[in-house]
């Protein structure tokens, strides 16, 4: 009896270390790659232009992490980014002959994004939680919704920031501090408080709790329900978030838009070693699977070996292969 | 030569060995009995039987032949298991149940007039009233248990296993089943049955084998052995040790808690109690009575209505369940895998998992709830080597006192344990015992909901009983003795409400 336990304890040992280390050891390949399929790769021009690129899908990422860990799942990031992003532009548009192009418009306009976040997030987990429809469906729905309402007001076109405003918030995606952008510096931000939150409090604990067991949660006196629905809402903050750096880059919301973002916010956060059937999730797993994900387009770019166009396919076949590696280290 | 021969039989599940070397012959024509606690090993032994559980060491033969592995060799040959669980589909039909997986044909087509012949007829053999051809969801428990039974005996066994056979079966019930095994008997059929209920063991098996804790400890002649030996051998030290003293209590002290009719739909259709401080009080109740069901309601885990709530003499509303919690009101599930603990996680995200933080504010504390974890597991003598583990890997017995050192934090009033020492060991349970009367002694009020009588007796001030959703009856001092719960359990005493 006493063997069997040590042995139990062992195979756990020994499975945690490589599963914690996974993701890293991946990474670290991944550079060495890149450094030896084209010297560029590690020139800082290239290296802080793939860090700011993957700061965008990281801050989606962390919440993600939550609503995963928590035994959900949201397929509407993307779209609910071309949403945000079509009806921030058109706020500060709105604003502008009232406030001028200046950054009272343009904070605003991120205050608009944030609240649409907001309310996005809370539709999706309204849906899941209290309308009891499955989060698969239900955000396969409001994808369709989200993105749909956009290009319906874009007029199946798209939606541009005035000219002035765009120079005003220019800084937001290309400026920095220290030679470190922005958008690296909130993902950072935005990274440590979601893994503080998810390890080191009481929320953290009962969103894996209820990601391991529902039942058991909620006859520890979790308030499932709440906690189910507030991973929704991080996500949708975090997608606003996202989507209010991004929107200065681009200046201009289409169709097209955060277009299989999900895929990619996913697939990181799988790849990371947040179990998909929810019950453990850890952030930094999920910010390194962004920048596993945009190491791989990068180097696809810099070289000849395959087509930039398979990035996609290269991410679906990841996430595929991170969730049997998955299902392979479980016990039994 | 013996038509089922076991030697050696040995089987664990993750680290605990439920069966310890069984030894054990079943003749032509038998009917054995197996009794024993519950975790003995009853149901293991079943099943390893009946091919549903490979063995892990250990030698089975029949009819003097080895006996290869799986249900489908063991079905093939003649040993059939009718299960505790039931094991039907509750959308098909009666005769569909019966023929499930052995559809009698007629060319590509089923033969659905003669397979609802037959099952009539098996039926009403079993004296079960049944038509076939109603879906099993709308038929009650007991004839649930006759169509398995006709399941059963439709494959046309030698040897029939029945765990607990009449567990969910009235008075009369019993009867016709009985006839039926001795009808079965009759025709050279042997049998070999669980039961919990010594009386009927003595009536109708012809061997009686005890076991406790993985191992037979007698084998005897059911006319050999007595009620009173059988259960001292199951316990396996004189009775009245088991139980800690029962603290006094204060006869007049003003309740925690009354309800009167607490309804919750489909299973709680008025139940109205009184509990009181240091007191211990047990539900007794038949499966499907509504026990659970009941303090469930209550404490604001399933939809629940009541004519009338008060806490500590406070008429309210009745609380949700995270309501329940801060009030005080604690309760431990009889579903330790499903509902209690998150087996994937270790012993400190378990023992923590409701209120974390110590810190005071939302952040845990990790030295803080170091110190907790240790002076739990020494408190409640948990037996775990990595605390970091998952708990999946705990024994029964450590992970139930895990569940019930998180039951009990940080500290409630009012303590409701729902089948207690279901499937842990002799040692674990007294450990259970001693916490339930050392917290009554504390003021606390404790709720002991369970099936084994001899425990609610053993352990409890009063024990009320319910049927059928309502409180029918309660039995205190003098009165507190099987015979007289199983009276109002059964409905015969519900006249003589008090």
């Amino acid at each position: 009896m006493s063997d069997t336990a040590l042995v139990v304890r062992e195979r756990a040992g020994l499975r945690g270390a490589l599963g914690a280390a996974g993701p890293l050891v991946a990474l670290l390949a991944l550079v060495l790659l890149g450094a030896a399929v084209n010297p560029a790769f590690l020139g800082p021009d290239n290296i802080s232009n793939v860090l700011t690129r993957s700061a965008i899908v990281g801050i989606i990422a962390v919440g993600t992490t939550f609503v995963i860990t928590a035994g959900g799942l949201d397929l509407s990031v993307g779209s609910m980014s071309a949403l945000i992003a079509g009806l921030m532009i058109l706020a500060m548009n709105t604003l502008l002959p009232f406030l001028g192009a200046g950054w009272t418009t343009v904070l605003l306009g991120m205050g608009a994004a944030l609240l649409l976040g907001l309310l996005c997030g809370g539709l999706n987990g309204l849906l899941v939680v209290k309308g009891g429809v499955d989060a698969f469906i239900a955000t396969l729905g409001t994808m369709g919704v989200f993105r749909s309402v956009l290009t319906w007001v874009a007029n199946g076109g798209s939606i541009s920031l005035d000219f002035g405003l765009r120079s005003v918030a220019r800084p937001i995606y290309y400026g920095g501090v220290f030679g470190v952008s922005f958008p690296l510096l909130a993902l950072l931000a935005v990274s440590v408080l979601g893994e503080v939150a998810l390890r080191r409090m009481r929320f953290g604990r009962h969103v894996a709790a209820i990601g391991s067991n529902r039942e058991v949660a909620r006859y520890s006196a979790v308030r499932v329900d709440r906690v189910r629905v507030l991973t929704y809402v991080i996500q949708g903050v975090c997608v606003a978030l996202a989507t209010l750096i991004y929107v200065p880059r681009l200046g201009a919301a289409t169709p097209a838009t955060g277009l299989m973002w999900e895929l990619e916010a996913i697939a990181a956060v799988v790849i990371g070693g947040t179990a998909l059937n929810g019950g453990f999730g850890r952030v930094w797993g999920s910010v390194v699977g962004v920048l596993i994900l945009g190491l791989i387009q990068n180097i696809l770019n810099l070289s000849n070996l395959v087509s930039p166009y398979l990035n996609g396919a290269f991410q679906g076949a990841i996430i595929i292969i991170a969730v049997v590696l998955q299902q392979r280290r479980k016990p039994r | 030569m013996a038509l089922l021969a076991v030697q050696g039989l040995r089987k664990s599940f993750e680290t605990t060995e439920v069966l310890k070397g069984i030894d054990l012959s079943v003749g032509r024509g038998e009917v054995l009995a197996l009794v024993g606690e519950n975790g003995a090993g009853k149901s293991t032994l079943m099943r390893v039987v009946g091919g549903y559980t490979p063995p892990g060491a250990g030698t089975l033969a029949f009819e003097g032949g080895p006996l290869p592995g799986g249900v489908d060799a063991a079905e093939a040959r003649g040993i059939v298991l009718v299960h505790q669980e039931f094991n039907l589909a509750p959308h098909l039909s009666a005769a569909e149940n019966v023929f499930l997986g052995r559809e009698r044909m007629r060319g590509p087509f089923i033969d659905r007039a003669g397979m609802e012949r037959d099952t009539r007829q098996a039926l009403t053999l079993l004296g079960c009233s049944a038509p076939p051809r109603a879906r099993l969801a709308d038929l009650a428990v007991s004839d649930w248990q006759m169509v398995e039974l006709a399941k059963a005996l439709n494959r046309r066994p030698k040897l029939l296993l029945m765990d607990e056979p009449t567990a969910v079966l009235s008075a009369p019930e019993c009867e016709r089943l009985f006839a039926c095994i001795e009808a079965f008997r009759a025709n050279g059929g042997s049998v070999v049955f669980t039961s919990h209920k010594l009386d009927e063991v003595k009536r109708i098996a012809d061997r009686v084998a005890v076991l406790r804790d993985g191992e037979i400890v007698r084998i005897a002649p059911a006319g050999a052995l007595t009620e009173h030996e059988m259960a001292t051998l199951m316990v396996g030290r004189p009775l009245s040790d088991l139980y800690p003293e029962k603290p006094g209590r204060l006869s007049d002290a003003a309740p925690l808690l009354e309800v009167e009719d607490l309804r919750s739909p489909g299973h709680v259709r008025g139940a109205s109690f009184a509990l009181r401080p240091g007191e211990i009080v047990g539900i007794a109740g038949l499966v499907g009575s509504g026990r659970t069901e009941c303090f469930e309601a209550l404490l604001g885990l399933r939809p629940a209505t009541a004519g009338r709530f008060r806490l500590r003499g406070a008429e309210r509303a009745l609380p949700g369940a995270r309501e329940a919690w801060t009030l005080g009101l604690a309760y431990l599930t009889e579903d330790r895998k499903g509902k209690g603990l998150l087996l994937d996680k270790g012993l400190r995200e378990n023992l923590l998992l409701t209120d974390g933080a110590l810190s005071g504010g939302p952040m845990i504390d990790d030295n803080a709830e170091r110190v907790v974890l240790e002076e739990a597991v020494a408190v409640f003598s948990i037996r775990a080597r990595d605390r970091g583990a998952p708990v999946r890997a705990l024994s029964g017995g450590n992970q139930q006192k895990l569940l019930v050192a998180k039951t009990l934090r940080p500290g409630p009033e009012l303590v409701v344990f729902d089948e207690p020492t279901r499937g842990v060991d002799i040692g674990s349970k007294q450990g259970v015992y001693r916490v339930i009367a050392g917290l009554a002694a504390q003021g606390r009020c404790c709720v002991v909901i369970s099936s084994e009588m001899a425990e609610l007796i053993g352990l409890c001030h009063r024990v009320i009983v319910m049927r059928r959703g309502r409180t029918v009856g309660e039995v205190a001092g003098e009165r507190m003795t099987e015979q007289e719960i199983v009276r109002f359990a059964m409905g015969l005493e519900e006249a003589a409400y008090v």
